[in-house]
């Protein structure tokens, strides 16, 4: 019916958007599972994170290579802004009731929509792909762009690293201690308040970086922070919200079966995904790698 | 002195709208009786079981491609596809909250969200019977020419009829929602918002409770989206949109989820609030995410609950030289 090239060809594109979604999901369900809350603003912070790869392209790196220092500084750039929103705001309503903090963060999507529309309007805005990846090569008969590669080698080395440090490290443990149990790890001498603002500034860095990386390949709009938030929400509940390999596995599936959805039926691949997740809501509402909560 | 009946003056006041003479007024009210409807069902599960729904904007959007299909494309009257519009998006909520039940809290809100998308992308999707990404435009107004032949009414506009009827439509579903909440059935759920635990231990279904608000709460959801696609002259996937799900709750939470009309008052609020914007600055979500930001943190009340409180503490003051007795029973405490 299909050709391998083809089948292959489709595979890859479903892996790459599966791993800008990892970056982005991976970020949205470290902060759910240490803070406990659904941070709507992620798809907003990914998208600051485009506009400012966007304007430091521009503006303080013009040259060739300077995509690098411009995506790292527009990662860098959204984590301060996810810290201070955290120290400032977000953290006086640890206390209260879940719909105060949906809120809030949803007030933020308003927000920093509009912020975005007025400091670079509503055009679409584009950046080249930097030139030590411009190429391609050949590869089973399917052309893969390198920046294609990059990006999906870049997903499981993000996801590896992090796994050496929350499984391995002291202050993994810490984090993982914050998740379980904040008021004895605050008692045994960490300072828990600190732990929220870093994993919400590592969470805002990773969504910055997944929006900062996603210019070369697709352009810039407004109304991509809410397109996006969805995407990987469904992409955390598949895997299961704090579970940090649940993730990567949901961005997999997600993307491999929109890859393939679109071929079996054309239309519902939108649909497909959505499926999947109230099926694994309504059998495992943990997710595929998650654990009950209580 | 006796107690002003607020309820019949404002409705007396709402049914004189037309008679500004104003198309804007009436599409201005007309906005807000029928949204006011979408935000006190909510209420329903968020101020009265506790139950914090992402996705209530499913069920309004059931509602409104129910009716508008039923009345574009299959040419039925008005009244019987509003009732097919609430029972559809009833049946959904019944279908879909069987299993948002089963979950707690912040769970709870994903999976009423999940379900939310997935109506979204069918709506979104579905271009032969949804109209896909286009909606369904052109949706007709009900059949209101009794009313054109009626001695006063005849004099208004086709979009007076309609808001004469929504409102009348509206009005009936809150004295339903009000006789809702004070049936034992109502109480139960205020005992489960308060502790769900206590109401298991005294032999409440609470799954059983939550399930049926659910249903209830999407049921007149339906209505208000039956009537707003009317309203809007057509349906769009926006409707069942997440961020659609999000205004019900801030239109609560402006109002005041502590009390039963506060959601009225958030959503007649929300949209003035938004008429007055839009006319100067097209940075209305920015004004919105700031005014929710104060509100969130240095009104939790609502307007309704910052009311309450301003009153309860001026009828508080004077307590010392006045007898109780003859303090105004304006406000009605837990109202």
């Amino acid at each position: 019916m299909f050709e391998f090239s083809f089948l292959f060809g489709q595979f890859l594109g479903g892996l790459t958007a599966a791993m800008f979604l990892f970056l982005i999901a991976s970020g949205l369900s470290l902060i759910f599972g240490v803070l406990r809350v659904l941070n709507f603003a992620h798809g907003s912070f990914y998208m600051i994170g485009a506009y400012l790869a966007w304007q430091f392209v521009h503006s303080i790196a013009p040259t060739p290579e300077g995509f690098w220092l411009a995506a790292l500084a527009a990662a860098l750039a959204v984590a301060l802004l996810g810290g201070i929103l955290e120290r400032t705001l977000l953290r006086h309503l640890y206390s209260r009731e879940e719909l105060y903090q949906l809120l809030f963060t949803y007030a933020l999507v308003l927000i920093l929509g509009d912020v975005a529309k007025l400091a670079w309007g509503t055009q679409q805005l584009s950046v080249s792909r930097p030139p030590s990846l411009a190429g391609s090569s050949e590869l089973f008969g399917v052309t893969i762009p390198h920046y294609n590669l990059f990006i999906m080698l870049l997903g499981p080395l993000i996801a590896i690293g992090f796994w050496y440090i929350l499984q391995r490290t002291a202050l993994g443990r810490i984090v993982r201690a914050a998740a379980l149990d904040r008021e004895t790890l605050g008692a045994l001498g960490a300072n828990v308040g600190w732990v929220y603002t870093g994993m919400f500034m590592v969470g805002s860095f990773l969504a910055g970086l997944g929006g900062a990386l996603v210019t070369p390949i697709k352009s810039i709009v407004p109304g991509m922070d809410v397109d996006i938030i969805v995407e990987a929400f469904i992409v955390v509940v598949i895997g299961g919200l704090g579970s940090f390999w649940g993730t990567f596995l949901g961005a997999l599936i997600y993307g491999q079966v929109l890859s393939f959805g679109i071929l079996i039926f054309p239309r519902f691949s939108i649909f497909a995904v959505s499926v999947l997740m109230a099926a694994i809501l309504i059998v495992r509402p943990w997710g595929l790698l998650g654990r009950p909560l209580k | 002195m006796r107690r002003i009946p607020w309820t019949l003056v404002v409705f007396i006041a709402a049914l004189a709208v037309p008679f500004l003479g104003s198309r804007f007024y009436t599409f201005v009210a007309s906005d807000i009786v029928i949204l006011s409807l979408f935000a006190m069902s909510l209420n329903l599960l968020l101020g009265y079981t506790g139950l914090v729904s992402f996705g209530h904007a499913a069920y309004f959007g059931i509602g409104a491609y129910t009716c508008a299909l039923l009345m574009k494309s299959a040419n039925a009257p008005f009244l019987p596809s509003l009732l097919a519009a609430g029972l559809v998006a009833g049946a959904f909520a019944l279908l879909f909250g069987f299993f948002c039940v089963r979950l707690t809290r912040i769970y709870f809100a994903m999976l009423t969200l999940a379900f939310a998308q997935i109506v979204w992308a069918i709506c979104f999707k579905w271009n032969d019977v949804t109209g896909g990404e286009q909606g369904l435009p052109n949706v007709p107004y009900p059949d209101m020419a009794w009313m054109g032949a009626a001695p006063i009414l005849g004099n208004f506009r086709v979009g007076d009829h309609f808001y004469l009827s929504a409102l009348t439509i509206v009005a009936l579903c809150f004295a339903a929602l009000r006789r809702i909440v004070d049936s034992p059935f109502g109480r139960v759920l205020t005992v489960i918002r308060d502790n769900p635990e206590r109401a298991q231990f005294i032999g409440v279904n609470v799954r059983a409770y939550q399930l049926a608000a659910f249903v209830v709460a999407g049921f007149f959801a339906g209505i208000s989206g039956g009537l707003f696609g009317i309203f809007n002259r057509g349906v769009f996937p926006d409707f069942a949109f997440w961020t659609k799900s999000a205004e019900p709750l801030i239109m609560t939470i402006l109002g005041g989820m502590g009390s039963f009309w506060g959601p009225a008052v958030g959503a007649a609020a929300f949209i003035v609030l938004n008429q007055q914007i839009t006319s100067f600055t097209e940075y209305w979500p920015l004004t919105m995410g700031t005014v929710l930001i104060v509100l969130l943190f240095v009104f939790p009340g609502g307007i309704a609950g910052t009311l309450t409180a301003a009153v309860a503490r001026l009828r508080v003051r004077p307590k010392a030289a006045t007898p109780p007795a003859s303090a105004p029973h304006m406000v009605k405490p837990n109202a």
